[in-house]
């Protein structure tokens, strides 16, 4: 396998596909961070006295998005970029019957060419964030504590999944259809399905649930039913896992009622408390990763090999 | 001698289609064998049963003594395979190309480096090793297929329609290397083609498979006499003058089947040994012979029969 893995991620590092995304991403993380931190110096007063640099991350100024906004929107066409043509390319290209008559066992290929694509992911996102934290350094005065960086570095472990589920999902397509492009196109309408219609849908079912919401309670159930529907897609789940990471504030998902509101401290939760609270989101989008794979791998398995 | 590919009622069945139907095949150590048929008779499907890049319907197949759906890699260790258009990965050079799949052979990395020059020396592409796969023309990328199948050191190669798409000359120069590795490592091949003519001069033996069936298999010179047992009287008959009516009084000789006109003269298949008859005829009717010649079949006459046929 580890043959396939360092070929592969040194195809991914040399391609200029690769090059695109990196400067494309670089750019704009940079932008989003020094935009965001230009209106951290400028209004210190609306500014959280603890966690400046989470807060660097999650504020978004009128015109640009937060970093990990931007993050959660363009993880998917990371993924999507390193897997749609990975088996279906092979094939194009005429390499995929040459490469498994090789004495290697079939899975070797796949599970080589997966983790190369996680491996890019994690060093891409990796590098983002040292260069967030570095450009961080020199606009706010003052590192990172400890705290910080697990929460970041947990944030790239959420990350990776999330962007692991899009890789695996183009790989499960590059799959089943062998022209590349069928695969690409298949994958990005399963990203604007989840990151635009599941929206819709979920306020649409909430709607028919609670019709006419009149009551705080029925507004907060409501959003509830539209938080649960709306969690079918892994980026919702990505998005509130990073609110409750990146904001160690935060305590709950969507509303929550004055009555429940009462008697909580405004202060910020330890680490475990707020993984705590995604542990749920975390484990579901590892799951759907594994799911998605798991699928591809059967059906490679099984797949005739014809040139 | 043993046979490094046997197969028993080898069957591949997709939906409610014979692809390939209960084929037994046998191809000696250190043979060529010529595995012969028209587009869509089964061979390429034959081949990935034998590597285990499908899986058979039934039946049984063993290569090099090994069961190619179980022990594929045990296969796979031993035995060369190039795709009908090989591919390779366009945007490194041949020698990256042929290194990587030594790498994926567990071959050291120095002792790859020096099998990669000499199988690229040895299919005469040693000049061009540091150039990108991309400027390769379908020639080279042919002769580089079957250098990265060599850098393996199999015991035995099957190419699928190695001369398919590629200009006489250098298909000859392909099947010129590829007698020549035979000859000089005791490489047993199998290679399949549509080409008969193309290939018969290189292989000790041939099988033509038709929709899946294996028709006949053997030595050339076997095959022939096998096939056209019925037939084997073919002449040759050319004649001086105008020959009017001559068909007609040909045709009444009994034993004679067919007449077919060729450029020169008539081409004549008869199922006894006419030429007594046909030279009195001749004798008699006063027509002046320019020759009668015994033709033996070709190997191509019974291909083509075949493919008729089926």
């Amino acid at each position: 396998m580890s043959i396939v893995f360092w070929k592969e991620l040194a195809d991914h590092f040399s391609s200029r596909r690769f090059m695109i995304l990196l400067a494309l991403i670089v750019l704009i993380g940079l932008w989003a961070t020094y935009a965001s931190g230009q209106a951290i110096r400028q209004d210190t007063e609306n500014t959280p006295t603890q966690y400046v640099f989470l807060f660097l991350l999650t504020s978004g100024t009128g015109t640009v998005f937060s970093l990990a906004t931007f993050l959660g929107f363009f993880g998917p066409l990371v993924g999507i970029t390193l897997g749609f043509d990975s088996i279906s390319g092979e094939y194009a290209r005429g390499t995929l019957s040459r490469v498994l008559s090789q004495p290697i066992y079939r899975d070797s290929l796949i599970n080589g060419k997966f983790f190369a694509g996680l491996a890019t992911v994690a060093i891409l996102w990796g590098s983002i964030l040292l260069l967030v934290i570095g450009l961080g350094i020199t606009l706010l005065g003052f590192p990172p504590n400890a705290e910080e960086l697990w929460r970041m570095l947990i944030f790239t472990a959420v990350g990776v999944f999330y962007v692991g589920f899009w890789l695996a999902l183009a790989m499960l397509f590059s799959l089943l259809f062998q022209k590349t492009v069928t695969a690409a196109l298949a994958s990005m309408a399963v990203w604007l399905f989840m990151t635009l219609f599941v929206v819709i849908i979920s306020q649409g079912i909430a709607g028919i649930i609670v019709p006419d919401p009149s009551t705080p309670e029925q507004l907060a159930r409501r959003a509830d039913v539209e938080n649960i529907v709306s969690r079918i897609s892994p980026s919702t789940l990505f998005s509130e896992s990073v609110s409750i990471l990146l904001n160690p504030a935060a305590r709950v998902f969507g509303l929550a009622l004055q009555s429940q509101a009462e008697g909580i401290l405004p202060t910020p939760l330890e680490l475990g408390q707020s993984l705590n609270l995604i542990w749920p989101h975390i484990t579901t989008l590892f799951g759907l990763v594994a799911v998605c794979f798991g699928i591809s791998y059967i059906i490679f398995m099984r797949a005739e090999i014809r040139a | 001698m043993s046979a490094v590919v046997e197969t028993q009622n080898l069957t591949k069945r997709y939906h409610d289609k014979l692809a390939v139907n209960a084929l037994n095949l046998t191809v000696q150590e250190g043979e060529i064998f010529g595995f012969l048929g028209p587009n869509g008779a089964g061979k390429t499907t034959t081949i990935l049963m034998l590597l285990g890049l499908t899986e058979a319907t039934s039946g049984r197949a063993s290569v090099c003594g090994f069961d190619p759906t179980r022990e594929s890699l045990e296969v796979k260790r031993r035995v060369g395979y190039l795709p009908e258009n090989p591919g390779f990965y366009e945007d490194i050079s041949a020698t990256e190309n042929l290194l990587y799949m030594a790498r994926l052979n567990r071959i050291p990395d120095d002792e790859a480096r020096r099998r990669t020059s000499e199988v690229l020396d040895q299919v005469g592409l040693s000049e061009d090793g540091r150039r990108l796969v991309r400027e390769f023309s379908r020639g080279m990328k042919q002769r580089l297929g079957i250098a990265e199948v060599l850098v393996k050191k199999p015991r035995a190669v099957i190419l699928d329609e190695p001369t398919l798409g590629i200009d006489p000359d250098g298909a000859i120069r392909i099947l010129e290397l590829i007698k020549g590795l035979n000859r000089e490592r005791n490489l047993t091949v199998m290679l399949s083609s549509h080409q008969l003519q193309q290939v018969q001069e290189i292989c000790n033996r041939v099988g033509i498979i038709v929709k899946g069936r294996l028709i006949v298999q053997g030595q050339m010179d076997e095959l022939g006499r096998a096939i056209l047992k019925e037939r084997q009287w073919n002449f040759l008959l050319e004649v001086g003058g105008g020959a009017n009516g001559l068909e007609n009084d040909l045709r009444a000789i009994p034993g004679v089947d067919e007449i077919e006109k060729r450029r020169h003269g008539l081409f004549l298949r008869c199922t006894r040994d006419v030429r007594p008859e046909v030279l009195s005829l001749l004798a008699r009717k006063n027509i002046p012979l320019l020759q009668l010649r015994s033709e033996d079949p070709t190997l191509e006459e019974i291909y083509l029969k075949y493919f008729r046929e089926a």
